[in-house]
């Protein structure tokens, strides 16, 4: 396969381009829906071609085929450079590339058991006793459950050359129960909303274990139905691992990324509430707060050897006990903001331009645990399994609503309570951060569907958590 | 016959007739000049094709796509769908397929957007930044153009093409921000320098922001505000597959809206984007979705129709078995009210560009949490006043144009950019008397 990406180099560098770089990708996934016992889709999918990329200028030109001879591979580079050369009629000051260490070499994603060497029978059967155990509990009327799996295979070449060949294995899956009144659906989801996905095999489903938590679950959907409507208020919050993960990804994530602080992705995404000339003396939140995003974590979903432009995945410093300190950059958005690449970005399939993407974006842990925070809250809620998100455009003003929550008085908690939602402003919220959990309770999150960019791209992002509690959160809120 | 077909028929020759098999391919080209900071920087482009294939073995059902049209790559591609398909337990609500029906003969499709050059998309980009250079751009001009065939096993046969050309662009004091938006069946359909003058003018007006408090009030939304709410009416209510899980707002035959409402999804409208026919090959219907205010119709696919004990309107979509059908060519019926009208009916509310980041709280009653962006200016007295800070809103899209409360219909439908994307939704702006803003800039 390389031959068909350094054709589609030549055909580049051939067209004019001062520096060209492409991939071919093949991606093969598999996806189990049931629903009440009953499959509704099984489907795969298998996508294969060359990308390449241009640069002239102030603009990178792109150009994708699905036609894997080296005579198409070689019209797509003189096609990204064509592209690349109309940018000129709106151009800009040159883009230029921080330099970074030319890689020779193959990476695997560590996994144990093939997800497309287990049987569909037995896939099938693990969702369907799943939904059979919720659809015993009283009250639900629908019980989801979903199985993904993705393998992808990279061949990067650059002009500068980079020669590099990648082997990606993810999994994922989860199941939802809800119930529905006449006026209002609850649901419940395991292990969190639109499932737990991270890199490796089949044994991540297995490590999870459905049929354990499958009851449980259903039951608190059930139960939420004629649970009380959550009061709004001020009070501390106590986020579960999973929603502190959302919390991370939706509010720091996209925050830190340099092409929305440098106005590159104005037009969709938005921009950012950061300042550059404010990184390293920011204050981001308290003390407690330290946050990474380090692709090299085992397990991840956000980990892999070399990002899309051959940069090796690397850890690097976000925020450090409470003051900002690093950003997710790439080769360009480096060079433009005079930082080091951090080796983060990622194009979704072949045909998409690579872009900055967070790794594995998370909170290191404190030194407590959720029912230490627990134990030591006098009036406050505990949250958990995101239900809808939503924040703004420069990543300061957010709400969000959680499937479940409890009260929690003096130490202890008390009844649960239904739609509880949450809003606040980043640097305040977070500021509010006085007690996280210890590594015991550290999980890698993963967000399977994070979109950005135009043509839009699904991003796999991971987000190491563990719960924590906020203090003075305006809670309760409702239309 | 041409490539597309050509592809469709070897796939059915390689099921064979062991199964019951549909397959639509897609082939094309789409490009997508993108700018930011008043200059380009990514500008791409793509071509190739993609075969969808769902067969039932027995009533047991599987699908797959791929985009590897190689003999050997499209033979291990059916064979993998088929084993898929065996080992599945039998689908009790499988439909079948579509008997070979009439497709109506219509085209939405513009040979300058499949053909268009990357010097054209710049063009056009120029033109919006230079609406107003002493503000900074950002946006994307795209350009698509693709063919579809459709075959199955029941001896169906149908083909297509459909094209589009959007524009979506803001510009940018330091301060504030103001959109343009435009989308058509082709390029001559953008004015790409009208809507930069219009997203300038906005980000202009709405520089010098002042915070308002949360609370009630009137509003006048433009057409990327309404072409929101009526795509997630569409994709949340009048999905029959939402309906029948009890998860819809939809209550058929009750006036659950304001009178003056009246939804169609209408792909044979002359001013329509897409192919005339669905995933299914079904040819899809003009449906009345709201009549004056009266719920009339759920969309359907073949699955949804045979539980609901009805016919397929047509809406089925690649990953509607999981998703449910959606309407997706919508046409809110046009008003007489000009904006500067309805905004001089106000004593006290608020105009809104686009919403932004909008999430479902509750899909049975549609609460849906959002901001404003691009444009949020406060309304006294019959005129705009002033730019507010952007707000975040919590309000149920239903009760917002329930009975009584749509106060104003404009005369300015066109497709607006929604949630969803663009060119779903051909919406005019709305006066609503109520809607709830839950948060100011301070949260």
């Amino acid at each position: 396969m390389f031959e068909y990406a350094a054709a589609a180099v030549d055909g580049a560098l051939s067209a004019g381009a001062t520096y060209a770089d492409a991939r071919v990708v093949v991606t093969r996934t598999e996806s189990i829906d049931v629903l009440n016992q009953a499959v509704e889709s099984v489907d795969h999918t298998e996508s294969a071609g060359v990308g390449v990329r241009a640069l002239i200028g102030s603009s990178w030109g792109f150009y994708a085929t699905g036609e894997m001879t080296e005579t198409a591979a070689r019209d797509a580079g003189a096609m990204a450079s064509a592209i690349a050369q109309a940018s000129a009629l709106v151009p800009g000051a040159p883009l230029e590339l921080a330099d970074v260490a030319i890689s020779q070499t193959t990476w695997e994603t560590p996994h144990v058991e093939d997800p497309f060497q287990v049987s569909l029978s037995e896939k099938v059967d693990l969702l369907i006793g799943v939904t059979t155990t919720m659809q015993g509990v009283p009250g639900i009327a629908l019980a989801r459950a979903s199985l993904g799996f993705f393998d992808t295979s990279k061949w990067f070449v650059s002009s500068q050359g980079h020669r590099i060949h990648q082997h990606l294995v993810e999994s994922g899956g989860g199941f939802d129960a809800t119930a529905v009144g006449e006026f209002e659906t609850q649901r419940r989801s395991y292990p969190q909303s639109f499932g737990q996905y991270e890199t490796g095999g089949y044994e991540v489903i297995r490590r999870w274990d459905f049929p354990a938590n499958a009851q449980r679950i259903a039951e608190e959907a059930a139960a939420l139905l004629s649970a009380p409507e959550m009061e709004e208020g001020e009070k501390s919050l106590i986020l579960e691992g999973s929603q502190m993960a959302l919390q991370i990804h939706e509010s720091v994530g996209h925050a830190i990324e340099l092409d929305r602080i440098l106005g590159w992705e104005a037009g969709l995404a938005g921009t950012s509430h950061l300042e550059l000339e404010k990184l390293n003396t920011h204050r981001y939140g308290s003390e407690v707060m330290n946050i990474t995003a380090d692709a090299t974590l085992p397990g991840s979903l956000g980990s892999f050897g070399f990002d899309d432009e051959g940069t090796p995945a690397q850890a690097v410093d976000i925020v450090r006990d409470g003051r900002w300190v690093g950003v997710l950059s790439g080769r360009d958005s480096a060079a433009r903001a005079g930082v080091s690449p951090g080796g983060m970005v990622r194009g979704d399939g072949f045909n998409r331009l690579p872009m900055v993407r967070m790794t594995n974006v998370g909170l290191l842990p404190g030194d407590s645990s959720l029912d230490e925070i627990i134990a030591e809250t006098g009036d406050g809620v505990y949250m958990a399994t995101n239900r809808s998100w939503s924040i703004d455009d420069r990543r300061l003003n957010f709400q969000f609503g959680c499937e479940i929550g409890w009260e929690v008085k003096n130490g202890k908690l008390g009844r649960m309570v239904r739609n509880p939602t949450y809003t606040g402003i980043t640097p305040q919220f977070w500021g509010g951060l006085d007690m996280l959990a210890g590594v015991d309770e550290m999980v890698y999150w993963g967000t399977p569907n994070c979109g950005k960019g135009q043509p839009i791209q699904i991003g796999h992002t991971g987000h190491p958590a563990t719960p924590g509690r906020f203090a003075n959160v305006r809670v309760g809120v409702r239309g | 016959m041409s490539a597309e077909q050509n592809v469709t028929e070897q796939v059915l020759e390689l099921v064979g007739s062991d199964a019951q098999a549909e397959v639509t391919v897609n082939a094309g080209t789409s490009a997508l000049t993108r700018f930011a900071n008043s200059f380009i920087h990514q500008n791409v482009g793509e071509e190739g094709a993609t075969v969808s294939l769902r067969l039932a073995v027995d009533g047991r059902v599987a699908s797959g796509t791929t985009t590897n049209l190689d003999v050997d790559a499209l033979d291990r591609f059916v064979a993998d769908t088929i084993e898929a398909a065996r080992v599945q337990p039998v689908d009790p609500d499988w439909p079948g397929l579509v008997a070979p029906t009439a497709i109506p003969d219509l085209e939405h499709f513009d040979p300058a957007a499949a053909d268009a050059s990357p010097e054209l998309r710049a063009e056009q980009v120029k033109a919006f930044v230079d609406a107003d250079p002493d503000l900074s751009a950002a946006g994307y001009f795209e350009t698509v153009g693709m063919k579809v065939a459709f075959a199955n096993s029941a001896g169906h046969r149908t083909a297509g093409r459909f094209s589009r050309a959007v524009l979506d662009g803001i510009q940018q004091t330091p301060t504030s921000s103001g959109s343009g938006h435009a989308a058509g069946v082709g390029p001559a359909a953008i004015d790409a320098a009208t809507a930069g003058a219009l997203a300038a003018q906005r980000a202009r007006d709405g520089a010098g922001t002042f915070d308002t408090k949360p609370g009630e009030y009137e509003v006048v939304l433009a057409p990327e505000c309404v072409a929101t709410v009526a795509a997630f009416l569409s994709v949340y209510g009048f999905n029959a597959k939402a309906a029948l899980e009890g998860q819809s707002f939809v209550r058929v035959g009750e006036a659950q809206f304001d009178s003056s409402i009246t939804l169609v999804d209408d792909v044979i409208d002359q001013r329509a984007l897409g192919i005339a026919f669905d995933s299914e090959g079904t040819p899809k219907q003009r449906l009345k979705l709201i009549d004056g205010g009266v719920t009339s119709s759920l969309a359907h696919d073949r699955r949804t129709a045979r539980k609901a004990g009805t016919v397929s309107t047509g809406h089925a979509t690649a990953g509607s078995d999981v998703w449910g059908p959606i309407a997706h060519t919508l046409f809110l019926e046009e008003g007489s009210d000009p904006v500067d009208e309805m905004i001089a009916g106000i004593e006290r509310g608020i105009y809104v560009a686009t919403f932004n980041y909008c999430r479902v709280l509750d899909p049975k009653s549609l609460v849906v949490t959002g901001l404003t962006r691009n444009g949020t200016f406060m309304i006294e007295n019959g005129r705009i006043t002033g730019a507010v800070s952007n707000l975040r809103f919590t309000q149920s899209f239903v009760a917002a144009l329930g009975p009584g409360k749509v106060l104003g219909i404009g005369n300015d439908a066109r497709f607006g950019d929604s949630e969803f994307g663009p060119g779903m939704a051909h919406v005019p702006s709305l006066r609503l008397g109520a809607w709830n803003f839950t948060g100011g800039a301070d949260g």
